[in-house]
Formats: structure tokens, sequence, C-alpha cells
């Protein structure tokens, strides 16, 4: 038993995201639409072209009639998964097999989420019957767990901890304000973010992504086709998927200071993509910035930092826009919202444009330009500490 | 003798309202003391379950039935005791009986409990309202007590009932209607003056009934919700009267006599003679005499401690909202759902008695239970562990603003079990301003919320006594 991976085997060769946000007057129909006809434009592609399609949705829809119906698809398979928070991760990693396994020459993975048309605060989501025994604690109070354990962990006082935490949102925040598809396209000051009220331990309503609508997809293809569509495609370098034993709030030995399914699938990945140093040769990463202190966390489960010093790293600017390793160049879920189906597919579109040299040059990060690296990561988390799925991709502007 | 009270706990509710903030917010009602007041999460199940956890601590007795009273039953036309025999992890062969409707229904349970064969355990709970600035509102109090009475062979007999006798009347003193928030009541001077023959005529045949006079007792407790009718029959009592409780916690009606009681037996010596009136559509009197295994008894929540513990920094605007007086704008979050009812029978034993599995072979123990062992990986070879008694210690925890709550905001600790086990859970009875990493709690039985008409009860952490 072995999992091989399939680096280099396929290409991403074109990618549409819409703008997030709240977008009252359009429909989960009309982001889907427009995401898979920007893509249909980016590769030079028409719909017929497509051979197969993968649907991400938490809670959009279900089945593949959610997406064949609005793109009036000619009876072609559709796939519709829901893997939580990485769903759309999910939908790519599972096109792409499909492409590398020879089943189909070009397929699409597209992901979308409407979550403003609920009227609540935050996520929500149907769940089965139960005997009401399950933790009702909301999303931003099962991350927030992380904060005190890590402080605690490494001598932090509290005020060191916000501090930490604040700038974390000021980075991302300032990265988003140069995007014009993300949902907050503006700074928000130190003062602002670590003077908002609070919803859940140390953690204001700054330090929580937003809540927004949108749709991202990708057209993948084998390798070896990827220059019939595309000068300059995308290779998957790897793909990885940890989904936990969620034992966290069973066994005492988990200290709420890391995510064992993210050290999981960071492994896995880097071992796939042959990467032994990943702070010195990824050149950007975009990970699942939900709430601050797990972009914290994350630094460290990625390997992008030792143990216990993520946080002197994120204040001395490592992961800006212009540091070593940036992070969420294109402002995160922080910026974007959390459109869940999306997310991951919309990770994979600030890759597409940084790694090819397309992102505006006041975002292009100097990792790629400067220092030449051709290395995009990407992660999606989904459930909470203790009880998650992680996600993990590598793609790289060149082969080999 | 051969059989008496051998167990007994109360329960009182960590939360006091001082009765002048009644008077500070409505310009009157209220008054001087407190009264204890169940938590938005409490009801008199739960409350119920306290008390008979506090009676049985330590102890090795299995009680071969549940009877529970109350006037202010969490389900009509459900048994509200099979909930508190779950609870307690009691086996299957065990009754559960409720007897509910006036607070008079609690003298059943006692002689019930007292005259039935094998060890039974009576739980009385009351919940008290009443309209903003009445005297119900502020002289009510909430709590429950539990007796075990049984025979000396399973258990040293610490109280035995050498007597009693009734009087019955119909009147209309204090009156409720099915599925009214609170009760009303007649002119206070027309029941002192039924009460106060009925009692006096109860206590004379009680002690002839006993074999014993007036100087023959050491104590007299009186008990009522009629607070001037128990006044009037108290100043005969002179110095033998025991404080009633009322001024610290209020009335807790169908509970109050066991409370008072208990109260007297946490402090009592051995072959004291007490005299128990319960004034409740009615008169009854009681006499009964401490044994000499009460010197040996110590109570594991003695009912002074419990009062003394009690925290009144509750606001008066809080009570109501907890009470269902003050309709406040939920959070924007989808309401709870209600349990479902055949995965909660399925889980019974995890939802109701704690009981989580532990891994033979590994030791590792799984709250909730499960089949498979996170340590090693055996499949089906746990045991049952319950861990409703196990102390813990906080390993981190959060505070949630977000959340739906009765009481917002919901505090939530990951706690580790003292010998192993680690459980999320929600905490209760607490300042969200005071929890750190390593307090030390312990569980309590609590009502999460209802939802659709179905109270969702399970375990949640509180501070640990002391």
């Amino acid at each position: 038993m072995s999992s091989h991976g399939i680096r280099d085997k396929v290409a991403i060769v074109g990618m549409g995201c819409t703008q997030f946000g709240e977008h009252w007057d359009r429909s989960v129909d009309d982001m889907l639409t427009d995401a898979a006809h920007d893509a249909y434009a980016s590769a030079g592609v028409t719909q017929d072209d497509i051979d197969a399609f993968w649907l991400g949705t938490m809670g959009s829809g279900v089945s593949g009639l959610t997406l064949s119906k609005p793109l009036q698809l000619d009876y072609k398979p559709v796939t519709r998964l829901e893997n939580m928070c990485a769903t759309g991760s999910e939908a790519f990693r599972n096109a792409a097999y499909a492409v590398a396994s020879g089943a189909y020459d070009m397929v699409m993975a597209i992901g979308v989420e409407k979550l403003k048309d609920s009227g609540y605060s935050g996520l929500t989501g149907a769940r089965p019957p139960s005997d009401g025994t399950d933790s009702t604690i909301t999303a931003p109070a099962t991350f927030s767990l992380l904060a005190p354990a890590y402080a605690h962990k490494y001598g932090l006082d509290e005020d060191t901890m916000k501090e930490v935490l604040t700038r974390i949102a000021w980075k991302n925040h300032r990265n988003g304000s140069l995007n014009p598809r993300a949902q907050f396209r503006k700074e928000v000051a130190k003062e602002t973010i670590a003077g908002s009220p609070l919803i859940a331990g140390p953690l204001g309503i700054f330090d929580c992504s937003g809540v927004s609508d949108g749709s991202a997809a990708a057209v993948l293809v084998r390798a070896e086709d990827a220059h019939k569509y595309c000068d300059n495609p995308l290779y998957i370098k790897a793909l990885s998927f940890a989904s936990g034993p969620a034992t966290g709030a069973l066994d005492s030995t988990y200290d709420y200071t890391t995510f064992r399914e993210v050290v999981a699938s960071a492994t896995e990945a880097y071992k796939q993509a042959g990467i032994t140093d990943p702070r010195s040769q990824i050149a950007m990463a975009e990970v699942h910035d939900c709430f601050t202190p797990t972009e914290l966390v994350l630094m460290e489960d990625l390997g992008f930092a030792e143990r216990g010093l993520g946080w002197k790293e994120a204040m001395a600017g490592t992961f800006d826009l212009d540091g070593d390793l940036p992070v969420n160049p294109d402002g995160g879920l922080k910026s974007f919202g959390h459109p869940i189906g999306a997310s991951g597919l919309r990770m994979l579109f600030e890759c597409w444009l940084q790694l090819r040299g397309q992102a505006p040059p006041e975002r292009q990060i100097p990792s790629v330009t400067e220092q030449g690296k051709t290395l995009g990561l990407t992660h999606n988390l989904g459930g909470q500490p203790g009880a998650a799925v992680s996600f993990v991709s590598v793609v790289g502007s060149e082969l080999g | 003798m051969g059989r008496g009270i051998i167990a007994y706990g109360a329960y009182v509710p960590y939360w006091r309202l001082d009765r002048s903030k009644i008077t500070a917010a409505m310009g009157s009602g209220g008054g001087r003391g407190h009264r204890a007041v169940a938590s938005y999460d409490e009801d008199t199940t739960t409350m119920g379950v306290e008390a008979a956890r506090n009676a049985l601590r330590g102890s090795d007795i299995v009680p071969d039935s549940v009877l529970f009273s109350t006037a202010n039953p969490a389900y009509m036309d459900k048994t509200n005791a099979s909930a508190i025999h779950a609870a307690l992890d009691l086996p299957q062969s065990s009754w559960a009986v409720d007897a509910g409707g006036a607070p008079r229904s609690s003298e059943a349970i006692w002689a019930l409990a007292a005259a039935n064969r094998g060890t039974n355990l009576a739980v009385a709970s009351d919940l008290r309202t009443g309209r903003p600035t009445s005297g119900d509102e502020a002289g009510g109090g909430d709590g429950a007590a539990a007796f075990v009475f049984g025979d000396d062979a399973v258990s040293p007999v610490l109280c035995e009932w050498l007597g009693g006798a009734v009087a019955t009347a119909e009147f209309t003193d204090r009156y409720r209607q099915p599925g009214d928030a609170y009760s009303r009541i007649w002119e206070e001077r027309f029941g002192e003056q039924v009460y106060l023959p009925l009692a006096n005529d109860a206590i004379e045949r009680a002690m002839a009934d006993a074999g014993v006079g007036l100087d023959g007792i050491d104590k007299i407790a009186i008990v009522g919700l009629h607070a001037r009718a128990v006044r009037g029959l108290s100043r005969v009592a002179g110095d033998k009267l025991v404080p009633d409780l009322t001024g610290e916690i209020g009335n807790t009606g169908t509970a109050h006599a066991a409370i008072v009681l208990a109260a007297v037996l946490d402090d009592a010596a051995p072959g004291e003679t007490i005299l128990l009136v319960h004034l409740a559509d009615g008169a009854t009197a009681d006499v009964l005499r401490t044994t000499d295994a009460i010197a040996d008894h110590a109570p594991y929540a003695p009912v002074r401690a419990q009062i003394d513990r009690g925290n009144d920094a509750l606001d008066y605007n809080k009570f109501l909202t907890w009470r269902g007086f003050l309709d406040r704008e939920p959070p924007r979050r989808p309401d709870p759902e209600r349990p479902g009812a055949p995965p909660a029978f399925r889980s019974e034993d995890w939802k109701y008695a704690f009981v989580g599995s532990r891994d033979r072979s590994s030791g590792a123990i799984h709250l909730p239970p499960m089949r498979v062992s996170m340590e090693g990986g055996a499949v089906d070879d746990m045991e049952r562990v319950r861990m409703a008694d196990v102390p813990a210690t906080i390993a981190t925890f959060t505070v949630d603003r977000l959340a739906f709550s009765l009481s917002p905001p919901m505090v939530a600790v990951v706690i580790d079990y003292d010998g192993g086990g680690r459980f999320q859970a929600e905490m209760t009875d607490v300042d969200p301003d005071e929890v750190r990493i390593g307090d030390r709690v312990e569980m309590t039985f609590r009502r999460l919320y209802s939802a659709e008409g179905i109270h969702n009860y399970f375990w949640k952490a509180r501070p640990a006594a002391g």
C-alpha cells in the first residue's frame, strides 16, 4: 500500500474566479455560470470540450443538477461533493485524478457557495438527527481554543498573543486591499482590529473571516496536452488529503497548538512534490486563515516556522507580501470571506496568477519575479481543532 | 428498629437573587435577603438529579425505586423520574414514577418510600415562579432534596420515623391552572386562620402517635408556602424552632420540607427528636429521631455549605430572562434542533448517565463511547466507565459570544479527567471572565435547551466545589 501522487501528470490550463462578496443580486446559478465561462475563456475552450465536471458545494445545492441545469450541460457526468470547508479543494483533487487515470481528456473542477441568503451570522449547516449531546459552539469558538493553548504553551502573555493575531489580520486585509476580487478591499488599522467586538475567546470580529458568496473554477488536462491550450500552464505537483480520527476532544495528549491532520497532509504533499524545505522552496502559500490563530498554527504545521516561533515570524513580516514566504497574497479568507465550496479553488486561482507572473504589479510577489521560485501551496481545512479534514496541494509553473 | 432514612442529600442551586434588586428595578416588591435561583439550564428534574447524586455519593446504595415529586414538572404526560433514574445510572429493574401537582404531593413519595419494601429514593424538587413584584417572586426559591428509605441491613439507618398525623381540608389558598407561569393566592389572613387549627390538630395527634410529649421534642421545623401561617405557628415553637432558610434561599415549595430536614440532619447529634410540620392544603406532622449512626455520617454536600457558596451577582433582568418573563433578541443563528428520540434512546448511557467506554487493552477512555479504540484500534473490546463523578482540569477554553444560548455567552472548556479521559463540555455556574487553564471542574446534569417541546438533557462542567 502506498500513495504515489500524480506529480506533473495533470495541468491547469484555465481558471475563473468571480468577485467574492455579498451578492444580493446574483444567484448560485449566476455565479456558477460566470466562473465556468471565465474558465472556458481562460483556457480558450468551449463547454463542449469538457468531458466531466466536479462540483464542490457544502449547502448551495445537491446533485450534479446543481451545475448541469444552469450550464445546460449536454448529459455530461457531474459529481457533486462535499468535504466541509475543504470542499472546493476536494472537487479539484478528484477532478485531477480523473484526468490522471486517463478516463477523461479535459475536466472542470468548480466550487460555489451562497452563504448570504441564510440571514444568519457565520456558517450554518443542516445536521442529521442526533442525541443532542454534540457540541453546539460556533466555528470561531472552536478555533479560538487554539489561542489560549498556544499562548500558554509558549509563554506569550495575553497582550502579545492579541498583537500577533492582530498582525495576521492586518497583513491579510492589507493584501486584500490590493485585490479587486476580494470581499473587503480596504486596509484595516491594527487598532480597529484589536478593538473590534469580541466573538469568541480573544477573537474579535476582525479575527474572523468574512461571510460571502462566490465561485471559482479550473480546467484540467493531461500535462502532455497542456501546451495545446496554454503557453504557461500550472502543473500539479502534489495533492494530499487527511481526514482525522477526531480524537482531539477525547485524547489528553492533544494540546490544541497543532492540527495533526495538517501535519499529515503537508508531510504527504511534500513527499509527492519532492519538497524538503518548504520555507525556502515555496514561492507562496494560500492557507486556510478562517480565524487568525488558525493561520498562526498553520505556519508551524506546514513547516514554514519552527514550533513555538510562528508568532515571531508573523510579527517579523516573514509572511508579508514582500517577505521570505508570502502567505495569502490575495488577502485570504480574511479578505475574501469563505464561500465554502469556492475557497479552495480561489486559493488555486491566486497561484494561477502569481506563479505565472499575471498578478497586478502592486501585489505580484518578488519571490516569483525576483527570486525565480516556481512552487505555490494551497491549504484548505475543514472541521475544528482536534477533528478536522485537511487538504494540501503544491502546484508549479515548471515541469520536473 | 430496622428501617428509616439511610441516605439523604439536598441541592441548592448556585445563583441567588438579592431581593432588593427587585425593589430597585420595579419600585415595589422584593424585600430583604435572597432567594435561590435555578440557572437557565436547570429545571426540577436536573435539580432532582443533583440532590440524588449528593445523597448517594460515596455509598453503594442502589435504589429499587425513584419517586419524584414537583409542582413544576419539566414534562406532563411523560414521567420525569425516568430521566433521574437514567442520570443515576440505575438498573432497568428500578421503578421510576412521578407524583406531581401540589407541594403536598411530596408527602406521598415520602410515605411510599418509607412504606414500600426495598430501598426507595424519594426526590422532591421545585422551581418557584411569580409575577414580577409579587410575593411569590421574591419569597419563592428553587432547590431539591432526596431521601433514601431502606433497611438497616443495606446501610445504617440515620433517622427513624416515630409517628405522625395529618389534617385535611378543602380550601382555596393558592392555585395555578396547568400551563400558567405562576400561582395566584387568596387573601393571606384567610389562609392563616384555616391553617393554624389544622396544624395544631395534626401536631397533637402526631405526638400522641409517636408517644412523645412537647418536652421530648428537641427540634421543631415548620415549613409551608403560606409564610404568615408558618410564622404564626412558629411563635409557639420557642427556641426549639429551627431556621426555615426562607430568608437565605426562599421557599422551595415541594422541596422545602426535605431541604430543611436535610439541614437539620447535617448538624444533628444521635438521639435527637425532630417534629416536622408541613403546611400544604392541610397539615402533616411527623416525629423523627436520629440514630447513633448519624454520628459517623459526613454529608457530601451539606446544606449550609451550599447556601454559603451561592453567588448573588445575578441581575434581576437576567433572572426574569431565565424564567421566561423577558423575551430577549436571539443571536442571528439557527434555533437549536430538538434531539431525536431514537438517537437519544440509543445513547441513554452516554447522554443521561455520562458513561463512556474504556478500551480493556490500552485503558484509553472514550467520551463519547466508541467501539473502535483510538489507541491500538481494538474493536469491541470496551467496558463501560461512568465519568459523572470524576473531577477534571481545564486544558483550554473559550467564551462563545455567537452561539445560541439561553444565557449568552456560552463558555466551552476542554477538560481532562483525573485518571484519564477528555471531553469538550459546556461550562455553567461560572463567570466567563474567571475561567482559566488548570481550573478544577466537576460534572453537573443540566438541560442544554428545549426545542419543539423536547428538553435536551446532558452534562456540563462547573467549577469544583471547595
